[in-house]
């Protein structure tokens, strides 16, 4: 029955080309932990996009009970942390998942950077590499403020102030973000557009051509 | 119009205009390397899930066993005493930026943060011998290590410091609280007029309960109690040990009335 309802969507589709170039490329001997066990280093990439669908699914089931304003934020996330069954794991998961994505990401990096995977012809790889690290490090900064706790305010309220050091585009920089003079009612709703929003749409676009590149390039050969 | 063509001179990708160019400049196949290569799909994908499975796990063992933090009470902006802390992997940021007077901030936030993201970003083209070994490499080498363990130290330091500095904050409270509390009284004198239960709440309970009175590891949250004022008094004077630790018998020597006043300004917090 299954194989029959493929068969018909493979004749129209022409499906199989496009799974099978998934399923059939080789995965050489030098990064598969089954053969050398150092070879681990190279599950760090696939570690990092496994803890980035953590958040985003996590990240959907926040949303079914955050209300991004200054007088609910702060009780809808106390709301699910306490009185929600399984809330505080939701809530645990994204959480830690943010921090976990840090670390991997950063050991990832460091994987590509001193088996100077970065180099010709995989250029472009790394600087969207440093694009997808920009973008994480941008949906910290703007969840961090989501809780509306004081530590959630006055950290964004100093991230905001570094921002309008830089020279020339500085205060509009501050100004765009804080939606505003100060960290008030139009921050948070600014915070949770970015966040939810822009940031990963930026992401998913980024992570599809990482792996695209990936695809095309292969993986760089043994050192 | 394509079959007229000339079929040997060009080729087209699939069926569109775009010509098909020579060289690639794809690497090399791994059927060409040395070893054992597998399919992703099923051989390798069906032994790695293994690896994603301990990772999950000991994940999800460290999200049930600690719970994301969250303060008791919503941001307040107008409490100044707060001191702010960014999420820990901007720590190193924020711990160089404080080497640097206000005048030249721009030094810390921008200027020398940016110079090394550039070097970070334009890595491929400042390093392009083909050369890939870390031994052979080792001014990329040096640099990346040296800006790593840059980075753990001024963590390291900017966590050191938030701690001194969180103390220090909670030593001068206590203090202020002496100060504003009339005189630690003479217990006879029973001047209940200028007693002031919040400054004797920051004096003598504060360190355990915190300043809030949402609680610390120490002790217990006292926000919203469920008890009499006689019941606290009784707390106060004889003190109490039960699942949440103990708390010491007479860590307020006031009268029985200043007692009192402590308790209700305890429960005023509902
Ligand atoms: C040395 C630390 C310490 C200090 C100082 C301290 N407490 Fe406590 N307090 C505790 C601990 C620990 C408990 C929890 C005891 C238990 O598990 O029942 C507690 C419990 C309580 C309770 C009961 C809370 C409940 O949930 O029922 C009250 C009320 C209380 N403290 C009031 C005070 C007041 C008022 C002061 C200041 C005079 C004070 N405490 C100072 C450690 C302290
Ligand atoms: C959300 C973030 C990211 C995800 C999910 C991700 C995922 C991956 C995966 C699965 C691979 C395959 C090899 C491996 O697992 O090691 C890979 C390779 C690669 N990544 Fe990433 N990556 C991310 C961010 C980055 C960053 C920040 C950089 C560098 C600044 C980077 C640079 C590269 C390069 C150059 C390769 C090719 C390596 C090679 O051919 O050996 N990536 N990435």
């Amino acid at each position: 029955m299954i194989q029959k309802v493929y068969d018909w969507l493979d004749e129209r589709l022409d499906l199989s080309p496009i799974w099978r170039d998934i399923a059939d490329h080789e995965v050489p001997e030098h990064v598969n932990p089954a053969h050398h066990f150092s070879a681990f280093v190279y599950c760090f990439g696939g570690l990092t996009f496994f803890t980035v669908v953590i958040q985003i699914l996590s990240g959907m089931f926040l949303a079914m009970f955050y209300a991004p304003d200054i007088v609910n934020a702060f009780n809808s996330v106390k709301y699910l942390q306490t009185e929600v069954s399984f809330g505080y794991i939701v809530r645990g998961m994204h959480h830690w998942g943010a921090s976990v994505v840090i670390v991997m990401l950063f050991l990832h990096t460091l994987r590509v950077f001193f088996t100077g995977a970065y180099k010709a012809p995989r250029e472009m790889n790394w600087v969207v590499g440093v694009l997808l690290f920009a973008v994480i490090l941008g949906l910290g900064f703007t969840g961090y403020l989501l809780p509306w706790d004081n530590k959630a305010y006055f950290a964004t309220k100093v991230g905001l102030q570094i921002a309008e050091v830089v020279p020339v585009l500085g205060p509009y920089v501050k100004h765009f973000l804080a939606g505003g003079d100060i960290v008030g009612a139009e921050t948070i709703t600014r915070f949770f557009a970015i966040h939810v929003f822009f940031l990963p749409a930026i992401l998913l676009l980024l992570l599809g051509v990482h792996f695209i590149l990936i695809r095309r390039q292969g993986i760089a050969g043994p050192l | 119009m394509a079959h007229e063509r000339n079929k040997n001179d060009v080729k087209y990708v699939g069926d569109s205009r775009v010509k098909v160019r020579k060289e690639k400049l794809y690497p090399k196949p791994y059927s060409e390397y040395p070893g054992k290569t597998e399919p992703f799909f099923p051989n390798f994908l069906l032994k790695e899930w293994m690896a994603a499975v301990v990772f999950l796990g000991a994940f999800m063992v460290l999200v049930v066993s600690h719970p994301a933090p969250l303060e008791a009470t919503p941001a307040d902006p107008n409490d100044t005493s707060y001191i702010p802390l960014p999420d820990w992997y901007f720590l190193f940021l924020y711990q160089f930026l404080k080497y640097f007077p206000s005048g030249t901030a721009v030094w810390g936030a921008v200027i020398i943060p940016g110079f090394f993201a550039l070097l970070f970003l334009l890595a491929p083209w400042l390093d392009r011998k083909p050369d890939r070994r870390p031994s052979k490499r080792p001014i990329a080498t040096s640099l990346m290590l040296i800006v790593v363990a840059g980075i753990v130290f001024l963590t390291y330091e900017a966590v050191v410091q938030h701690k001194a500095q969180v103390e220090a904050m909670e030593a001068s409270a206590a203090q202020h609280a002496q100060q504003a509390a009339p005189a630690p009284a003479p217990q006879d004198q029973g001047t209940t007029a200028t007693f002031d239960p919040e400054a004797a709440y920051m004096q003598s309970c504060s360190a355990c309960h915190g300043q809030d009175l949402a609680g610390t590891a120490a002790a217990p949250s006292l926000i919203a109690l469920n008890l009499t004022v006689d019941e606290v008094v009784d707390i106060i004077t004889n003190g109490r040990s039960g699942s949440q630790g103990v708390m010491p018998p007479g860590m307020f020597s006031g009268t029985e009335e200043q007692k009192k006043q402590l308790a209700e300004w305890v429960l005023s917090h509902q």
